[in-house]
């Protein structure tokens, strides 16, 4: 028997999941916009606009889920600041622990998801605006290098939005999720995978957003997945040797429900939407293949997290 | 007042009797409430029906009923008296986002209940599974070692209910050098499973709640070699910033190509 079937359940689950997905979604949204807007096209604006409308909104509802997953919502405010004065970092911060420096990571995560939210509602014709919605739009699209400066940092702290919540998971005694260190780079790709199939989506029934950003929206979302089918391998190989540790019985309950669900999601959310990506098909297939890995992301979490919360303690 | 040296607990499982007045003295002292009202609920499985350490029990006696032959033969009832470790490396501690988890003035670990908004990582970051969330507030809670009593240079409760003298309070020296010449004794008397767990700093640099055994400590829902959750920081962070790199390549290689296409194009029609 391994060492953290000693440890108790963190009880952490159906707030979680649904937290853990819309984070890839923000992150992983935010991320592909910052991209189009720094490396792509003028044309490309019109899609990254929808990244930057879905990031904030995503964030927004999972920051609430996860308030609401506090056995004491009213006190979030103590993961930020001290309660005696109100004192933020270096007191209320341990870089050491991801939920700590996490609850930093998406403070600051939605402030720029924030900026950018309004700057797109904003942009259509990119036309200046006076006011507050227009210093929004200055700041994230009208100050040259400073803008961009902005949004790359947007990006930044949205890829580690997206991914420190696998770090959360492994830098625990939990069985399964601290037996491996790839959580944190699968919910990473897991989440920009899922990011791209949303941004199609929705990109797919504007007029405005061109058939080539949506190409090739769909070609890095083909490599996504292909690096997300790595990492998946990579996290079961990592587990092999802990996988002989693990209690029969539950091994041959959850175990087996988990592993099927799991499986599932290797095909489904992964191979068969690569599969329908490289054979360059178009419409209704790539809805498909979007929905399914949308499908596929919510899954993989729900089976990571209830992993080790399906896990009595031992002793 | 006592002088801040670390204190704790050394727990001497051969002479538990499995009376449960730790529990009891625990549950009095702390003001913990039953668990589901109050309504009997037996485990059917043994005579503890605890069960478990939780939010509203900071004391179990675990009955360890080691009957593994059909005849019985060399069967063993063993009893210890589980507790929060007050780990020298506490993985509780280093996670809690709040500050809630703190090191006393006598090396013990206690929530502050006031601080603590129940994320629950502390749960899952200790490696005994001590803690939980108590229904009646709401927060992490778990073993104080009596603080309160502490700082009075009193007894914690449970130490002082113990009739057996199975669970004993004191500064951390002295209660080490007291095991060794236990364990010394016992191994002389032909009981040479004896050892100390969690004595020396091996485990977690040391548990202020550690044990004899007359086992090894899985036998007693110990782990052999417990960890502080952080082992898996820099490895996890450096995979995902190796993910991030990997992912912005293909973002660039992605989003960039149609400006490389124009290029070419330009170039091709040249
Ligand atoms: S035993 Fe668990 S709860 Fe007690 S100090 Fe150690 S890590 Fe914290």
């Amino acid at each position: 028997m391994i060492d953290e079937l000693y440890s108790a359940s963190a009880h952490w689950t159906w707030w979680i999941i649904p937290y853990f997905f819309l984070g890839g979604i923000a992150g992983g949204c935010y991320f592909i916009s910052a991209m189009l807007d720094l490396v792509g096209d003028r044309d490309d604006r019109h899609l990254s606009r929808i990244g930057y409308l879905v990031a904030f909104p995503a964030i927004s509802i999972g920051l609430l889920l996860l308030v609401l997953d506090l056995n004491q919502p009213l006190r979030f405010w103590h993961m930020l600041l001290r309660r005696e004065d109100f004192i933020p970092m270096p007191f209320a911060f341990k870089w050491w622990s991801p939920i700590s420096y996490g609850s930093w990571v998406i403070s600051v995560f939605s402030g720029f998801a924030f900026v950018s939210f309004l700057a797109a509602l904003v942009r259509p014709g990119d036309t200046p605006r006076r006011g507050p919605l227009g210093l929004f739009q200055k700041i994230h699209s009208g100050l040259g290098v400073f803008s961009k400066l902005f949004v790359l940092l947007g990006a930044i702290a949205g890829l580690w939005t997206a991914s420190y919540t696998g770090a959360l998971l492994s830098v625990t005694n939990r069985p399964i999720w601290a037996n491996t260190n790839l959580l944190s780079v699968l919910f990473l790709v897991s989440g920009l995978s899922t990011a791209a199939a949303l941004m199609y989506l929705l990109g797919r029934r504007r007029r405005s957003v061109s058939e080539d950003a949506l190409h090739r929206l769909t070609r890095f979302d083909d490599l996504s997945l292909g690096v997300e089918l790595i990492v998946i391998l990579g996290t079961l190989a990592t587990l092999a040797a802990v996988l002989g540790g693990l209690p029969s019985d539950w091994a041959l309950t959850w175990g087996m429900v988990l592993g099927v669900t799991l499986l599932a999601v290797i095909v489904f959310g992964i191979i068969v939407p690569l599969a329908i990506g490289l054979r360059q098909s178009g419409g209704r297939s790539l809805v498909l293949a979007s929905t399914l890995v949308l499908l596929g992301g919510l899954f993989l979490r729900a089976v990571v997290v209830f992993s080790a919360e399906t896990m009595e303690k031992l002793g | 007042m006592p002088a801040a040296v670390p204190h704790g607990f050394y727990t001497d499982t051969t002479v538990c009797i499995g009376c449960k007045a730790c529990e009891v003295a625990c549950k009095q002292w702390n003001q913990l409430p039953a668990s589901k009202g109050g309504a009997p609920q037996l485990s059917g499985q043994s005579y503890d029906n605890t069960l478990r350490l939780s939010g509203t029990d900071w004391r179990h006696v675990k009955f360890i009923e080691d009957f593994k032959t059909e005849d019985r033969s060399g069967g063993r009832w063993m009893m210890m008296s589980d507790v929060c470790k007050h780990c020298v490396k506490a993985g509780c501690l280093e996670v809690c986002p709040t500050g809630a988890i703190i090191r006393t003035e006598f090396d013990t670990v206690v929530i502050q209940s006031d601080v603590c908004n129940g994320c629950r990582a502390c749960i899952a970051a200790c490696p005994f599974g001590v803690i939980d969330i108590n229904p009646a507030n709401s927060v992490a809670m778990k073993c104080t070692l009596c603080y309160d009593r502490m700082k009075l240079d009193m007894t914690p409760a449970c130490a002082q209910a113990c009739p057996t003298a199975s669970i004993q309070y004191g500064p951390i020296d002295e209660l080490r050098d007291r095991a060794q010449k236990r364990v010394a004794t016992l191994q002389a008397q032909g009981e040479t499973r004896a050892q100390l767990y969690g004595a020396d700093t091996s485990i977690l640099g040391g548990l202020n709640s550690f044990y004899l055994l007359v086992d090894k400590p899985e036998v007693y829902g110990l782990p052999a070699n417990p960890e502080l959750p952080s082992r898996n920081l820099a490895a996890s962070n450096a995979f995902s910033a190796i993910g991030a790199a990997v992912m912005g390549v293909i973002g660039l290689v992605s989003f960039r190509k149609r400006r490389m296409d124009r290029f070419a194009q330009q170039g091709n029609n040249e």
